[in-house]
């Protein structure tokens, strides 16, 4: 299409796409289990950083409820964990997760900048407080156990919820809906006034966002088998998918995949090699890339492949 | 029958009236210019019409419809196009993408990409933008751009469009030009309602002129009518 950013489409790079899904789908019988849960955690951070950027990159509304979304899907999969099939836990918690956007996109996405960015927060934080409240107070206990299940079957549930995220990430940059939703970041009023229904464009955007988060959360907390409210909506993580974005970079479609990739394996490395100091070099990374890289890490790749022409 | 009316318009900023019952009538082909001092609730009265600020009392037909109440989407649907004062554009998209997004958007049929696209690539030409097509909107001058908003607006096929001041910061030059790009459309059997400063251009190329002080339409009536008007004179130079 004339004047569209077309991702490019050579067989070079879908025979390249294929083969990296072949080998990870395959991962769990020649590597140790080690990689493969330290694979299941970088793909759950990729996950949680693409889907953020589904929404929050083409219309700039920084979203701070990604903790929240996290949060309802393990929360889904603690209470439904002895109840239903493993499958069914994760649709489940994307689901409730996409519910939950839904709700409260119709009800808040008229807040802009500073305001919806505190309100995405504190939506989290209510939630957790509440579920605090409620369990020491009506249920007597806090926390609950998770049905546990095998590395390699998160693994699997993990790479096909990642598969998913990224085709409908790329199907959304490439579609007329995307093509709203970026008129919406541009320039919200001249968007309505052009026909674009603004409210249902945001929300469902949101609310496909949640889903992929709700269902990651979903089958994550298998792994943790002991989960309260303060793991399960840890503001730790409404934080990494926007800082793991910025460090990769927002505009092109690869960028977040980078940054959540390098970032999420930096902090497993950092934090087995320098568990005190980690944070510090954290720290100077993203003050570096914020300074000096505005586009991200991605846009410093593309930036040297095409000879500094960009 | 008229494209558009209002009947005792009104519309409140808390205690402050920026609108006070303003009746008007907009017949099909006309061109209607809307002046007033600054504050005089010109552009109130387009955020009015294209929904983007709900009414306090009062009504707004299009084509014998009730609009007030609706969003600026669904008023955009049913064929009411405008502009912006400071121009609103998707600064960071290329000029194309702007006008296609209101080729694909601006209908509530669901309109097919090459359709778009090809009624993008008219429009360009009829507001001669087609060399810089691919150059992003907010590298344009300031005259291209507001080509451009006018282009967008067109893109969603309107029976009405609403020029806000479509000819502020253009030197006379591209003020002739703009008269006659205004004039085109109108040759296009759009109806045209615009607010604007430049007197000369509202001279010429509107049938009708309508004036708003303070909330309050104080004269209406063909451009030399309006210009004798005493009324009129009072509010723009004092007595």
């Amino acid at each position: 299409m004339e004047g569209f950013n077309v991702i490019t489409k050579r067989p070079f790079t879908v025979g390249a796409v294929l083969l990296i899904l072949i080998l990870l789908a395959i991962m769990p019988f020649y590597a140790k289990p080690y990689p493969v849960i330290s694979l299941t955690n970088i793909l759950m951070y990729i996950i949680l950083t693409v889907s953020w950027v589904i929404f929050s990159g083409p219309t700039h509304y920084i979203s701070l409820a990604s903790a929240a979304f996290f949060g309802v899907g393990i929360y889904t999969s603690a209470l439904l964990g002895k109840i239903l099939p493993l499958p069914l836990i994760v649709v489940a918690g994307g689901f409730a997760s996409f519910i939950l956007a839904l709700f409260i996109g119709l009800l808040t996405l008229r807040l802009r900048g500073m305001y919806f960015i505190i309100f995405t927060f504190s939506i989290s934080e209510l939630i957790r407080h509440f579920l605090l409240w409620w369990e020491t107070n009506v249920e007597g206990t806090v926390g609950r156990w998770v049905v546990m299940v095998s590395h390699n079957t998160v693994y699997y549930i993990i790479l096909i919820i990642f598969v998913m995220t990224m085709l409908i990430a790329y199907l959304m940059r490439q579609s007329r809906f995307g093509l709203a939703l970026r008129c919406i970041g541009e320039q919200e009023e001249a968007a309505i006034h052009i026909g674009i229904n603004a409210t249902i464009v945001k929300s469902l955007t949101f609310a496909i966002s949640a889903t992929f988060m709700g269902a990651s959360g979903a089958i994550m907390a298998t792994r943790w088998t002991y989960i309260d409210p303060r793991i399960a909506f840890d503001p730790h993580l409404s934080f990494m998918p926007v800082l793991m974005a910025i460090f990769g970079g927002t505009v092109h479609f690869y960028g977040p995949l980078f940054g959540a990739a390098i970032f999420a394996y930096l902090e497993e490395i950092l934090t087995t090699k320098f568990p005190y100091y980690y944070m510090l070099f954290f720290g100077a990374i993203l003050i570096v890339v914020i300074l000096f890289l505005p586009h991200g890490l991605f846009g410093l790749i593309q930036k040297r492949w095409k000879g500094g022409s960009e | 029958m008229p494209i558009l009316e209002g009947k005792k318009v009104t519309k409140y900023f808390g205690g402050l009236a920026a609108l006070y019952q303003v009746d008007f009538e907009i017949n099909t082909g006309e061109v209607v210019g809307l002046i007033g001092p600054n504050g005089a609730g010109k552009t109130t009265l387009f955020n009015l019409i294209s929904g983007f600020l709900p009414i306090t009392a009062g009504e707004i037909r299009y084509k014998g419809q009730k609009i007030n109440g609706l969003n600026p989407h669904q008023i955009c649907w049913k064929g009411v196009a405008r502009t912006f004062q400071s121009t609103k554009l998707f600064a960071g998209m290329t000029v194309f993408e702007n006008v296609v997004s209101a080729s694909l958007f601006g209908s509530k049929r669901t309109v097919s990409l090459p359709e778009a696209e090809r009624e993008t690539m008219e429009l360009l030409e009829f507001v001669d933008l087609l060399s810089v097509r691919t150059m992003l909107a907010k590298d344009l001058p300031i005259a291209h751009q507001k080509r451009l908003e006018v282009a967008r607006a067109l893109a969603t096929k309107p029976d009405l469009l609403m020029f806000d001041e479509v000819m502020a910061g253009l030197n006379p030059v591209e003020v002739v030009e703009a008269m006659g790009l205004v004039a085109k459309i109108r040759d296009r059997g759009i109806t045209i309602f615009m607010i604007e400063h430049v007197m000369k251009a509202i001279m010429e190329v509107c049938n009708r002129i309508i004036v708003l002080h303070h909330g309050s339409k104080i004269a209406e009536g063909r451009p030399e009518e309006v210009a004798n008007s005493p009324k009129v004179i009072e509010v723009y130079l004092g007595e």
